[in-house]
């Protein structure tokens, strides 16, 4: 399955007609570089898929896409039954996102960021939910000191804490375990993987991590040059290349 | 940005958490709070006592007491509005959070109240010790004026919030390579402004600049007040329906950058 248009093949397991996502044709210009090129996927409610490629893949621009930060040169794109932007009044609060492109404020404390995006998203029982996160999360120790003063891992745990404080039904992550050592991130992984189970949200991440998107992930889809390449399984998609470029993806990746 | 977005209804539990988010930044950072407070007490303690030294030496302005302090505490609320306006939202600017905040349920309408909000909080912080300045050290009392003065700091206030909504725009748009923008374009407005001096002054052509500026109208009514002891109301409701259509199409040039800002993908880069 190496064009992109082509609606893909998705898991057995997902239900059709239950999508939390459907991109279609989706193609997005800066000035005169192609960022994404004719992309059409489809992702069941409940699954976790992966948007694996290297840098300038067009994965990042797919996700800013989809979450209505920046605007489609043409294309259609429906988020939990909404068309984006036009319908997304009815939708930002049931999702939510992480990225290593935007920061939380770094003079307030973790607390204090948690208790202001709880508000925004209109959380019920605001102490609690966050009670909850920092004991999920392992936020504990360091709920009262500064953003700015956590190393890279415990932001990546605040981050996640906001990105799940509204409890969202559509978790979209660009690269979630990015300069994470190999613990934070298998551990980061875990918490992602019950999440889905407990709440059966949806999770769409980023990653050029093969070994990560092959754990977490029902489905991946590879993106190269603003196209889709390939949209399977993980196992089939191991299958299907042999070894020698599996590992080359990597190397490329890492 | 659509029209479904725009019209998605203002929720205060939204605006309250934004106003939470800054004075939260403000009581967090001492210098900060400095900062509100020091510049416009140096500018009052200066140019109040070129006024009294002036006022001694020349009949007019012994006779015109009080009015270039009065016009330098209005200066400061027009351009202390702004500021206040527009370096909260800098702030998200520097913090990268514009991201997690466009993502949110947060409308632009929503974001823009409560910056509004935080200017007249930072304000506040910034101007009040300086009146009591001008009470203490140079005996004018701005608050004496009454009813009059609501309706200066009303007009002044519009305009800076229209100048701020616009520049945020622009950084929005641009990214923080606009920045220098957000410090200097009151300036830009201030010879116009006639803070110091009457329209009268200006080149006759330059007049019909000046009077199209809504604080124009506030500095003349201050002079009015002051020198002539009259209130020209008149004046109030000519720069509030100028203010009016400034509030509006700022706001309308605010959404057609954000729009502009998504379509080029600026939301996401955040930098220079």
């Amino acid at each position: 399955m190496k064009n992109g248009t082509v609606t893909p093949q998705l898991p057995a397991a997902n239900p059709a007609g239950s999508a939390a996502i459907e991109v279609a044709h989706l193609v997005k210009f800066y000035k005169t570089t192609r960022a994404v090129d004719d992309v059409s996927f489809r992702i069941a409610r409940g699954s976790i898929t992966g948007l694996l490629g290297g840098n300038g893949a067009g994965k990042t621009t797919t996700i800013a896409m989809i979450m209505g930060l920046v605007l489609p040169t043409s294309g259609r794109i429906q988020v939990l039954g909404c068309s984006m932007p036009e319908q997304s009044a009815e939708v930002l609060g049931r999702m939510n996102f992480e990225s290593p492109y935007v920061d939380m404020p770094m003079r307030l404390t973790v607390r204090q960021n948690l208790t202001i995006f709880g508000r925004l998203y209109a959380v019920p029982n605001l102490r609690e939910r966050i009670a909850k996160l920092a004991a999920d999360l392992d936020l504990g120790d360091f709920l009262d000191r500064a953003n700015g003063k956590l190393s890279a891992g415990q932001k990546t745990r605040v981050a996640l804490a906001k990105a799940l404080i509204n409890q969202p039904e559509l978790l979209l992550l660009d690269e979630p375990t990015a300069s994470l050592d190999p613990d934070t991130a298998d551990w980061i992984r875990r918490h992602l993987e019950t999440y889905r189970k407990v709440h059966g949200a949806t999770i769409l991440l980023a990653s050029h991590n093969m070994l990560e998107v092959e754990r977490l992930c029902d489905r991946v889809i590879i993106m190269k040059r603003g196209r889709i390449e390939d949209d399977d399984t993980p196992d089939r998609i191991m299958a299907r290349y042999n070894r020698t470029t599996i590992r080359g993806c990597r190397r490329s990746a890492s | 940005m659509s029209k479904v977005e725009i019209h998605r209804g203002i929720a205060w539990h939204r605006i309250s958490a934004m106003i939470l988010r800054y004075w939260y930044l403000l009581i967090s950072s001492w210098p900060r709070l400095l900062e509100l407070v020091y510049w416009p007490a140096l500018q009052i303690v200066t140019w109040g006592f070129l006024q009294s030294y002036i006022s001694q030496n020349a009949g007019f302005f012994a006779r015109a007491g009080g009015t270039f302090v009065g016009a330098i505490i209005l200066w400061d609320i027009l351009f202390r509005g702004q500021l206040g306006f527009s370096i909260s939202f800098l702030e998200e600017m520097w913090a990268r959070n514009l991201g997690n905040l466009m993502m949110s349920p947060l409308t632009p309408i929503e974001f823009l109240i409560s910056l509004m909000v935080m200017s007249l909080i930072r304000l506040a912080i910034g101007v009040i010790p300086m009146t009591l300045l001008a009470m203490i050290f140079f005996d004018f009392n701005i608050y004496g004026i009454g009813l009059p003065l609501v309706a200066f700091f009303c007009n002044l206030i519009f305009t800076s919030w229209s100048l701020g909504i616009f520049v945020s725009g622009l950084v929005l748009r641009n990214g923080l390579g606009a920045e220098s923008i957000v410090w200097t374009l009151m300036f830009g407005v201030m010879p116009l402004a006639c803070i110091y001096y009457p329209v009268t002054v200006l080149p006759h052509w330059l007049q019909y600049v000046a009077w199209a500026l809504p604080p124009t109208y506030v500095f003349e009514g201050m002079r009015a007040l002051l020198i002539g002891h009259v209130f020209r109301a008149d004046l109030m409701i000519d720069a509030l329906l100028i203010n009016v259509v400034l509030f509006i199409a700022s706001f309308a040039i605010f959404l057609a950058l954000l729009r502009s800002a998504r379509r080029y993908g600026s939301l996401i880069q955040s930098g220079e």
